[in-house]
């Protein structure tokens, strides 16, 4: 099992309905997130392209994060999502230096949080709340083992990209261009 | 091309910023969090609601933890408005429920009108004041005097008040300030309205023309949904704006048009499509009126013709107009919502109409379907009292084709002035920021300088309960049960609202307000239900369903009575016009003395070193109504001002900059504002997103974050025919210098 996640960066409309959900989902405080927005322009007017996409952690393969952690907080469950045990952690910081995507932040109860896929939801068999809330579907969930998952599928009909592949970290969320 | 990259992080920048200091926090216990808790109790115990952040009114759930604490707000997969999935104001409506700044008490004022002076009341003290004020103005003026404004669920709860104490002013901004050219426009074509939520097929699309509507901004759920799922299917959409906006993004044409020139442009298409015979035939032929009047009228109106005028090349427009043949009658030429612009709206908006009209658009799959929605039963109370006097007789031989009562109208009316007879001498305004809603801000403060009695009902201190003699504080939508939502929509559905928490603090709902005035007031009998959840039942009862199967299931379907969505082929449809046609040739308009074709007027252009201001919608936001709430604020916290590159080289402007705006008349924005120096915007006009740069201190997150749009819409172009307020003939210039100037921040 391999959870992925992909988003459609033609779709994409920078709502920010994926940020919002997730804090009321996940409790995650004013001032703060799990998942944000990117917009990245290219061009002069009238020769423009602009490109929506919301972001978060991307559950590496090859997770600096969890290999920096000094208590093993941060750690991989099932399907591969990293997530961070909050009793474990010490809120040193070295896994925020790590991330190459700035995906972690320091909770201010004390313990650095990010964004777990929601994994609490996807072992009730549903889907992340951003995923779930998206009013556009931009967003695809699933398992990359399982070839008629909504990821595998779309993965197999679009062209995608990862972001900072050259890091070496192996993502897992992917970007439909 | 030279390039140049933007890369912005549009929401949540608390992550990178707080990075600092990370060490020394203290051990904390991991498990579930309480949202996360709501989940997995959602599928006990949720509450059925409809939200109030805009006015599509989606139907969703309100969740609590074990506390019985509101956490969250999702969709409900029955609903057509949301299909189960909310957009960001309305997962972030929480925090409607939980701002901080809500207002608490009824306020009675004890200084002169203006300054923010008040003392708590009780309900009984603020009621008998309004009550008392009331009975004296309808003895001394007449109960015509008496207007509401209003925009939300309690709105009908006060019009019931107003029509039984003998009033017909019953106005909402969202006519004469938005979408009211629209619906003239399109009432005088097909004979019908377009309404809320659109009719616009744009699921099964095949084309989307947008001009200057900006869905995806424009957080409009359905319509965000759809176009969606439009893009997935490969429909072609054709953005026409002078911004490169979200759906500009998404477009396979964007036509960076010069600003007020649409009409040309349209008028342009239809010359095309008639010239290249690309119009449908058979239905033009058996269901409009005035062809060939049209065809002699766009005789000249050529793409080479709008060129010089749009600046968009007429090749482009001539393969875009066949692009809509191509698609048609799979087409939509979006009517858009917010239209009053230049003062020629409805003629604007007729072009639109026309145009569908010759893509044979109107009545089919992909184009527009015919909406139904539910019928239910009607609480009975005696008739009305007729009323003896009309906001209409003030504006004699104007706005002729307006089917409803102007917000602006009346504002205007309440001005003393030799002239009218029927000053209004008491409003009262729930759910709507006047101040901020209607443009020419000091207009509508000399309107209520000059008023006996302004009753405030809202959930927030806003602008004009600053101005109030009363407020009344409404509980949110989280609080309360309301009428139940009806519709439109492809099928017939309700949708219930229940309350999910007791009114916080001494807040109440609208209806239990106007009720209590009714008794206060002599016509209770207008109020038979004593209690809303009474009225729902018996009302649910009668349609085969009760309050207590509502709870559980919030949204419920029906079959519409007939299988009509789209036209049968061949069908012979009679119009609701006075010809019985599709009008091309409006003979309503003709009869009224206005254009029976449209006709493009050009506009007055920005002086050398001004720009045109354009003010729009961003995602996560409604109007003014939401700059307070934590939960959005958190998403975006002010607005900026869009300059282009080559201008703001040109006074030296750069990103993150404060600056002041000041507009053709003089009139200087309140507050500093961010400038955003980008490509998407054209250089002849400047851009920033509606309901920012509230002087109301009692808004503690918001006040004096950005600039307010309408404190620089000084200039009005109204719209003769229907009386909508255009409100883009401003031009704004840039004051750079500050003079030591603080920034909120």
């Amino acid at each position: 099992m391999r959870y992925a996640m992909a988003v459609d960066t033609k779709k994409c409309v920078g709502c920010s309905d994926c940020v919002v959900a997730c804090q009321t989902e996940n409790d995650v405080p004013i001032g703060f997130c799990r998942d944000w927005v990117v917009e990245r322009m290219d061009g002069t007017y009238p020769q423009l392209e602009v490109e929506l996409r919301s972001e978060r952690c991307n559950h590496c393969d090859n997770a600096p994060c969890v290999r920096c952690c000094p208590t093993g907080a941060s750690h991989i469950v099932d399907g591969g999502i990293v997530v961070v045990s909050h009793n474990k952690c010490i809120g040193c910081g070295a896994c925020i230096a790590s991330c190459p995507y700035d995906a972690r932040y320091p909770h201010p109860k004390g313990y650095v949080d990010k964004c777990t896929f929601c994994l609490h939801r996807v072992r009730e068999g549903m889907k992340p709340a951003c995923v779930a809330v998206c009013p556009t579907k931009c967003m695809y969930f699933g398992d990359l083992d399982d070839p008629n998952s909504d990821v595998s599928l779309v993965l197999k009909k679009r062209k995608y990209k990862t972001l900072i592949p050259e890091a070496g970290t192996k993502p897992q969320l992917y970007f439909l261009i | 091309m030279t390039t140049r990259r933007q890369f912005i992080r549009i929401s949540a920048m608390g992550a990178g910023a707080v990075m600092a200091g990370v060490t020394g926090y203290k051990l904390f216990a991991s498990g579930l969090t309480d949202g996360q808790k709501a989940t997995l109790a959602a599928l006990t115990g949720r509450t059925p609601t409809y939200c109030e952040v805009c006015f599509w009114k989606c139907a969703g759930w309100v969740h609590k933890d074990e506390k019985g604490d509101i956490k969250k707000i999702t969709g409900n997969s029955e609903d057509q408005n949301c299909n189960g999935r909310f957009c960001p104001r309305g997962t972030g409506g929480v925090g409607m429920y939980h701002d901080d700044d809500r207002l608490r008490k009824p306020l009675i004022r004890t200084e002169e009108r203006g300054k923010q002076s008040f003392r708590e009341a009780t309900w009984e003290e603020a009621f008998d004041y309004i009550a008392e004020k009331i009975k004296v103005i309808s003895a001394e003026h007449g109960p015509e005097c008496i207007a509401l404004f209003t925009h939300g669920s309690g709105g009908k709860y006060f019009s019931t008040l107003l029509k039984a104490l003998g009033s017909p002013h019953i106005a909402a901004p969202s006519y004469a300030q938005c979408r009211g050219p629209r619906e003239v426009a399109f009432q005088a074509t097909f004979g019908e309205t377009i309404e809320s939520p659109e009719r616009t097929d744009i699921r099964d699309t095949k084309c989307l023309v947008l001009i200057g509507s900006h869905i995806g901004e424009n957080m409009h759920n359905g319509q965000v949904q759809e176009m969606s799922d439009a893009i997935d299917k490969g429909a072609t959409i054709i953005t026409v704006d002078p911004r490169y906006s979200t759906a500009a993004g998404k477009s396979k044409y964007w036509l960076p048009i010069k600003p007020a020139t649409d009409l040309a442009l349209l008028l342009a298409w239809i010359n095309v499509i008639i010239a290249e015979e690309l119009y449908d035939k058979a239905y033009v032929e058996k269901y409009t009126y005035g062809f060939e009047y049209l065809r002699d009228h766009v005789k000249n109106m050529t793409p080479e013709w709008a060129y010089g005028i749009t600046t968009i090349d007429p090749t482009v427009i001539r393969e875009t107009a066949r692009e809509m043949a191509n698609a048609a009658p799979a087409v939509i030429v979006h009517p858009g919502r917010h239209v009053t612009w230049y003062g020629d709206d409805t003629q604007r908006l007729r072009a639109v109409a026309i145009l569908n009209a010759l893509l044979g658009s109107w009545g089919r799959r992909g184009g527009f379907y015919r909406p139904e929605t539910f019928e239910l039963p009607e609480v009975k109370h005696p008739p009305f009292p007729t009323p003896k006097r009309s906001w209409r007789t003030e504006f004699p031989d104007m706005y002729k084709m307006a089917d409803t009562v102007l917000a602006n109208g009346l504002c205007d009316a309440t001005i003393p002035d030799p002239s009218r007879h029927c000053q209004f001498q008491a409003w009262i305004v729930n759910g709507t920021n006047l101040i901020e809603t209607l443009p020419n801000q000091e207009n509508t403060m000399k309107a209520i300088q000059a008023l006996q009695l302004l009753v405030v009902i809202d959930t927030m201190p806003m602008e004009i309960t600053g101005w109030a003699d009363v407020v009344l504080p409404e509980c949110t939508y989280l609080e309360r049960y309301d009428d139940l939502r009806t519709g439109p929509h492809r099928k017939p559905q309700i949708a219930l609202r229940a309350p999910a928490a007791e009114p916080a603090y001494e807040t109440k709902p609208a209806f239990w307000m106007a009720r209590e005035l009714a008794k206060r007031l002599g016509v209770i009998e207008y109020f038979p239900f004593e209690k809303m959840e009474d009225q729902l039942d018996w009302q649910l009862k009668q349609v085969g369903s009760s309050l207590e199967e509502m709870m559980k299931i919030g949204v419920k379907t029906f079959d519409r009575p007939y299988d009509d969505l789209y036209f049968a082929p061949d069908e012979d449809v009679e119009f609701y016009t006075p010809t019985g046609k599709i009008e091309l040739y409006s003979t309503t308009m003709e009869e009224a003395g206005y254009d029976p074709m449209p006709k493009y007027t050009m506009h007055e252009e920005p002086p050398a070193g001004f720009y045109r201001l354009n003010y729009g919608r961003a995602p996560m936001h409604t109007f003014s109504r939401t700059s307070n709430n934590p939960n959005l604020t958190d998403l975006m916290a002010e607005n900026s001002v869009w300059v282009n590159p080559r201008v703001a080289k040109e006074w030296g402007l750069s990103t993150g900059q404060y600056i002041h705006l000041m507009n053709q008349d003089g009139k200087r924005s309140e507050f500093p504002i961010k400038v955003r120096v980008t490509e998407r915007i054209r250089w002849d006009s400047v851009y920033m997103v509606h309901g920012f740069g509230h002087d109301q201190k009692k808004l503690r997150r918001c006040y004096g974050k950005g600039a307010s749009d309408t404190n620089l819409i000084t200039k009005v172009l109204v719209d003769p025919i229907m009386g909508g307020t255009g409100m883009r003939g401003n031009f704004v210039t840039f004051i750079t210098d500050l003079g030591g100037e603080e920034v909120a921040s």
